[in-house]
């Protein structure tokens, strides 16, 4: 089953509980720390809305 | 004695006839093509060596049970058990390479391929048997004449049904809207990061297929099948993929209003010609077939309880 194993936001407060949290300042920080993360960890970076990534281990 | 001596010992006759053909029936069944297994030449060797034998138990059964000697029917069982350990072979074998490729055939696709070397032995076995029979009953002529009509059969059955079959196949375009991509109007994925995307806009081709029947619906939702088409069109037209891209996986995904099947590619050849065959011409697995309108089939005024 899919898990998310880590979130990149530009707004903190849209994310709560137990999950390794990515606060960046803008959008293009957001993206290039997502963009990294999917590299690093072999899982998918996908886009909830304009302000929120969350990244997902499928293995 | 010239080379026409075994033709007066008929025995001999029929298991060297029946031994000629049923290997000769496993060799024309053994087509490498662009899958690439049997890997040129060492697996074909494996199988040669398995289907020459395998021609030689079939054609020495029918001497040995004209002469009453019924215990050779074990050795037909005996081989039999010999070719079943043929079947795990190419299951493990395929197993442990499925694990290194970008776009893994599946179990499903695995367990086809297995089954089908496994049967093609018995295949040969039976070619062998037939012809050794018709010799050591009719003569070699007739002997003969079974055995180029066993060729025959087996060229004839030596490729199954194809995707081409069971459904429509038709190009459809892919969009990626914001981080949503779709083929034609099949949702198929969201895709986070702008790069993605862009390859996915450039690279990506699209096919949905339709169902050409109720039966074909329920094939098409398969996962072993709909993984097999990915596997084989990504071998023949490339994958634009590597370790660590997730985010860059072919994938088919059903439209569960219609039961029509969308499949997002991202292919090295954008030939669309070539492309259409590769899809078209994709193995449609055993294990994915299924009838269900002919169980559901009722007699007119029949209650519906039977």
């Amino acid at each position: 089953m899919a898990k998310i194993i880590a979130v990149v936001t530009v707004k903190p407060d849209k994310v709560k509980g137990g999950l390794p949290a990515f606060l960046t300042a803008d959008e293009g920080e957001m993206t290039h720390i997502a963009k990294l993360l999917e590299k690093i960890l072999d899982a998918a970076a996908h886009r909830l809305g304009d302000d929120l990534f969350i990244i997902v281990d499928r293995h | 004695m010239n080379a026409f001596w075994v033709f007066n010992h008929s025995d001999l006759t029929g298991v060297v006839m029946g031994t000629v053909v049923g290997a000769a029936s496993r060799f024309l069944m053994l087509k490498s093509d662009y899958r690439q297994y049997p890997a040129y030449p060492h697996g074909k060797i494996i199988h040669l060596a398995l289907g020459t034998i395998a021609a030689a138990l079939g054609s020495v059964a029918v001497p040995a049970l004209l002469k009453k000697d019924f215990t050779a029917i074990t050795f037909l069982g005996m081989a039999a058990q010999q070719f079943r350990d043929v079947r795990n072979m190419e299951r493990n074998t395929l197993s442990a390479i499925d694990k290194q490729e970008l776009v893994p055939r599946g179990t499903t696709y695995i367990e086809g391929t297995a089954v089908v070397f496994e049967g093609r032995n018995y295949l040969s076995i039976l070619a062998a048997f037939l012809t050794s029979m018709g010799v050591s009953l009719f003569g070699w002529i007739v002997g003969l004449a079974i055995g180029i009509v066993c060729l025959g059969v087996v060229l004839r059955f030596r490729k199954g049904k194809t995707i081409k079959d069971v459904a429509l196949i038709e190009f459809a375009p892919v969009r990626v809207e914001g981080p949503d991509a779709y083929v034609g109007d099949i949702y198929m994925m969201n895709v986070g990061l702008p790069e993605n995307q862009e390859i996915i806009r450039r690279i990506g081709m699209g096919f949905v297929l339709s169902p050409r029947s109720d039966d074909a619906k329920v094939t098409l939702t398969n996962l072993g099948q709909r993984q097999a088409i990915l596997h084989d069109v990504s071998v023949r037209l490339g994958v634009y993929r590597d370790d660590g891209e997730p985010a860059l996986l072919p994938l088919a995904k059903l439209d569960l209003e219609s039961g029509k099947l969308g499949i997002l590619l991202l292919p090295r050849e954008h030939d669309r010609e070539v492309a259409l065959r590769a899809v078209s011409n994709v193995p449609l697995l055993e294990a994915a077939v299924r009838m269900p309108t002919e169980a559901n089939y009722r007699k007119e005024g029949m209650l519906p309880d039977g």
